[in-house]
Order: structure tokens, then sequence, then C-alpha cells
């Protein structure tokens, strides 16, 4: 079994520097260290959902991704696990975080192993992570891990000592690694249509 | 290889003037589209079939019934036929008295459909949108080669010893085409029966078009038709043409920017580079369409999409005389001195070569059955009946 993993980063952060991209690291970090130590070699590809903001909305309108934005999606459908993080706006993920999704083949992440994040202002809006982003996933058949890492601006500050967020960081990164590590690569699909029955087989179907 | 244009039949408000056609106009300007094409020389004429607006062509077979009797040489098509929410019986009737009427001038192609509303207005789901395409397709084919058929299936009442009429002409039937984008399912279905497969890539980069197309023609000797490379193939394809190619992107960027399926979306410069949507000079039309072969292998069949997104319907018969006059013939002599090999079909098969391949196999069917019964099992539509 290969021990090669990789591991994609889609951040749907809009500033540039972005707290959403800063966690989003974090959490790629924690997962790649637990998937080294247990004898993996870890690829960490990063997308970033901003770059493609344009190729986003033009996919929705002609119902195909071009140039870079096809390639994003080849990275994340192709990886072994995901960290998505996506900053909370009006009560759950950006408007860019969903588009994305929107566009993966709804049949592309099944069973494919996610750490969920979400940046915002307060801790109040922390549990939008649970009640939107988790569900969306689920309804994409991923396998989501437990912990899903709320960063508030806060957070960041260092002011809460006791170290909370560096360990719930640790904590999903080692979930993840697990999840990833226990699952065989996924490996690019070389063949499309792979999978099309046979034409006796369609005529016998219907 | 043929060239030809297929028209969506949208009513589109022409954004340069305001002006919208009404119903009656947008299908007089098919029609003299069509009659234009013809006595321009081009090979094809295919009209759409949608039964919602913005769209007129909802009776592809009263259209084309009459371009048969005012038109000489272009065959006339389908892009596509719905085989999904049309009762086969019907199509088998209808496609045959059109292959009838046009004494052979004809050919269809056979498509799902996306408009999701359309199926429940027929009766249909759209979730059964391949079942529907394959089980029907099936019927419609019986229909056509056994005069008496007996059938059961999911989609529809069955059928005793029923007989579609009129038969096909000279017992034998229209050349089908299989038109998808998308579903490797139909590509399968196209090969399976030997039929052609028409890739409407016009939306599409030539990297999907490439794997659909090598799926068939894989599917296609798979299923003992051949080889690979002489399964009939067709693709589309949308240009807008000017002498000098700065007018061309001045002239049809405002129909792009605003245009039904990808308007507000890409950049004209961006969306070309992505498609076969080509905008400018006929030597860069000729330079980008000679080069699909490359993608493809050689292939038989070439459509346009020259008349939609408002364009006013002058501006479309100037496309047809630039396509006929400056474009197709430097064109087909690029892509035809790159077929392969003698074997490989230069164009889809003509009525008269099926006629006769088929009489050398032994399989034409009857041209009428009457008393003298089913020419295979001497079983008698009235007797059944009685």
């Amino acid at each position: 079994m290969s021990t090669r993993r990789t591991l994609a980063v889609v951040t749907a952060g809009l500033s540039q520097p972005s707290s959403t991209r800063l966690l989003a690291d974090r959490l790629a970090g924690a997962a790649a260290d637990e998937l080294r130590a247990a004898g993996h070699e870890v690829d960490v590809e990063v997308v970033e959902l901003r770059e493609h903001a344009h190729a986003i909305v033009d996919a929705m309108l002609t119902r195909f991704p071009a140039g870079d934005l096809a390639d994003a999606l080849d990275t994340v459908t192709n990886a072994d696990g995901l960290v998505l993080v996506s900053p909370l706006f009006t009560t759950t993920y950006s408007g860019l975080f969903k588009s994305f999704l929107d566009i993966v083949d709804p049949d592309a992440l099944t069973g494919t192993p996610v750490l969920l994040g979400a940046t915002g202002g307060t801790a109040r809006h922390s549990l939008a992570l649970d009640y939107s982003m988790r569900p969306l996933l689920t309804y994409l058949r991923a396998q989501v891990v437990p912990t899903a890492v709320f960063a508030a601006t806060d957070d960041w500050a260092g002011q809460d000592d006791d170290g909370a967020l560096p360990r719930r960081i640790a904590r999903a990164g080692r979930e993840l690694a697990e999840a990833v590590g226990a699952r065989p690569a996924a490996g690019p699909q070389d063949d499309p249509f792979g999978d099309t029955p046979d034409f006796a087989e369609l005529l016998g179907g219907s | 290889m043929q060239f030809g244009i297929f028209s969506v039949s949208d009513v589109t408000t022409d954004p340069t003037t305001g002006r919208t056609p009404d119903d009656t106009e947008r299908v007089r300007s098919m029609l003299t589209i069509a009659r234009h094409a013809d006595a321009a020389g081009l090979d094809v004429f295919a009209t759409g079939e949608h039964h919602n607006p913005p769209f007129v062509a909802s009776s592809p077979t009263t259209l084309l019934g009459y371009l048969a009797g005012v038109t000489e040489n272009i065959t006339l098509s389908t892009a596509t036929t719905l085989i999904t929410t049309n009762d086969p019986v019907r199509l088998a009737e209808e496609y045959a008295m059109l292959q009838v009427v046009s004494d052979g001038r004809m050919d269809l192609m056979m498509g799902r459909g996306n408009t999701g509303p359309v199926y429940p207005w027929f009766g249909q789901d759209i979730r059964n949108g391949i079942p529907l395409a394959i089980e029907n397709y099936a019927l419609l084919r019986r229909l056509w080669t056994e005069d008496v058929v007996d059938w059961s299936g999911q989609f529809r009442t069955p059928l005793q010893g029923f007989t579609s009429t009129p038969r096909p002409l000279d017992g034998v039937p229209p050349f089908v085409w299989h038109g998808s984008i998308r579903s490797p399912e139909i590509a399968e279905q196209a090969a399976y029966y030997g039929d052609g497969f028409l890739h409407n890539n016009i939306f599409w980069p030539m990297h999907h078009t490439k794997q659909m197309v090598r799926f068939y023609r894989q599917r296609y000797e798979h299923h003992g038709h051949g080889r690979a490379d002489q399964a009939i193939v067709g693709l589309g394809g949308q240009v807008f043409v000017r002498k000098n190619s700065q007018d061309a992107v001045r002239e049809f960027r405002p129909y792009f920017d605003v245009a039904p399926v990808y308007g507000h979306g890409p950049s004209l410069e961006d969306f070309s580079a992505q498609t076969p949507l080509t905008v400018g000079s006929p030597q860069q039309v000729i330079d980008r369409y000679g080069a699909f072969v490359e993608d493809v292998g050689y292939y038989q069949r070439q459509m346009f999409l020259i008349d939609h997104a408002g364009l006013p319907l002058k501006t479309v018969l100037e496309q047809i005389d630039l396509l006929a006059e400056e474009i197709v013939p430097a064109l087909r002599t690029i892509v035809e001195a790159k077929r392969p090999a003698e074997d490989v079909p230069l164009n889809p098969p003509t009525h008269a070569e099926r006629v006769a391949a088929a009489r050398t196999a032994g399989r034409s069917g009857a041209t009428h059955v009457g008393d003298g019964g089913d020419a295979v099992t001497g079983t008698r539509a009235e007797e059944v009946l009685r």
C-alpha cells in the first residue's frame, strides 16, 4: 500500500493576508505532521478560492470549469483528505465557498475524509460549523471528522492563553490524519467512462 | 465531410435594436435559412425540438416535410429528436413519412432533452432519461425493421400485432445519430447499434469532446461494426464570420455578451479559447476547424450554430454565404486530406448506400405489409387483430 497521501486545502478567505488561510494552514499542518509521524509521505496542495472567484461563476453559467479552476477541482476530487475552511458571512459559510462546492461533482467526495474549519468575528457564530457546514458535507457523503475548528478574532490574540485553539487544531488534525491513514491512497481517476455499463446490461435494465 | 447548420429555434430579442420577432416570423426565418443553405450548397440543415418558449421548433417533421418539398439537395435532419418524451410509435411513423416524402434525403439525431419540466408535460420523469432513451429507441428500431411487432416494456402501453406505416423507404430505415454531451451511456448506445454519434461540443472544451468520441469509437469497434476509425462521428460548432476579423468581433460581441446559455459569463475571448466558438475571418475558422480531426480523428459531419441569440435574418443569411463560399470548400479540402484510409467513410451513409448495403446483406424489409403478411414470420396484422 502506498504511503503517500495528498491533502487538499480549500480556503475561502477573501482578504490578503487572511485569517481563514491562516487557520487552514494550521489545520493542514497539524494533519500532515500526524500523517508523517505515522510514516506517510504527505503532499499539501492549497486552493485559494479567491483566485478562482470569477471562474467559479463562469462555470455555473457555462456548466464547465475552465483552465486553472479545472485543475483546482481535480486537486480537490483526487485528494486523500480535505481541509475546508470558510469565513462565516451572515450566519453561514460564504457564498463563494458554497458556489465552489456546487460545481464539484456531487459524487466526487463520497467517503473522502474532511476536516472543517471556519473563522468569524466572535465565538457566538461557532455553531455554524455544525448546523450549516457539516450537513453540506454530509449531503456529499464525505467522511467529516468529529472535531471542527472555529477561530474567532480573539483566538488569534492569545488572550485565551489556556491554548484552546492550538489544542483544537491538534485534535482535529489527528482525527483527519487517522481517517486518511486508514484508507488506501485515492489517486486520480484514469478512466472517466470505466464504470459505464455494457449496452446489453443497459437494455436488460430498462 | 459534410458541413451543415443546426438551429435551436430560439426567439431572442436582438440586443442591438431591442426588436423581438414573433413566433410566426421566427418559424418563417427558419424556413428561409434552410432554403438559403440549400441554395448556397451546404450539406445539412437540422432543427432542434423544443416544447417550451422561447423556442418555436415543436414540430420538426412538419417543418422538415415542407423543406423537403422546396429544397433540392440539402440533407434534412434533427438536432435533436426527443427519444425520451416522444412516443416511439409516433416517431417511427413521422420519420418514415418524412423519409418517403423527402425521398431519403434525411436522417435524424436522437437526444434526451435537458429541460426538466418537458418530461412531466409528456407524462415522463427526467430521472428515467437514460432508460427511456434506451427502451424507446429499441422499440423504434423494431417498428422500422420488423413488419408486425408484438412488444411490451416499462414506459408505454404494450403493442400486439402493430405495423408502423408507411414502411421505410425501400425497406431501409433512416440513418440515426445519437447526440449526447455528457452521458457515456448514449455513446455506448450509438456504438452498440453501429449508429452515428454527434458530440454537440459548442459549449464544451475539446478535451471533453475528445474523451467522449474516443469512448464511442472504442465501443463501436468492440460491438463489431468495424474499426474505431470507421465509426460515424459528428461535431457541433459555432462561428461568426466577417471578411475582417475585427469586424466580426465588434459585430458579434453585443450578441455574445447577453446570449442565452453563456451570456453574462466568460468574456468572448475566454469562451472562444475554451470552446469551438470562433469569431473572426474565414481563414480563422478554416484554421481552427481544420484541426479538430487531430483531436477526434476523421469525422463525417460538422454542424454550425449560426442563427441564435437574436441575430437578424439578414446577418444569418450572410453567414451562410460566407460559410458556403469562403470556408467550406477550403475546409473540406484540408480535412478530407487528413482521412486516414480509403475505407474510412468520407461522409455519413446516404439512403442509396444504405439500401445497397442492406440488399447485399439481405436485410432490406418489406415496403408494404398487407395480405402477404410479415415477410419474416408470415403473421398478418389482420389475423392478430381479429
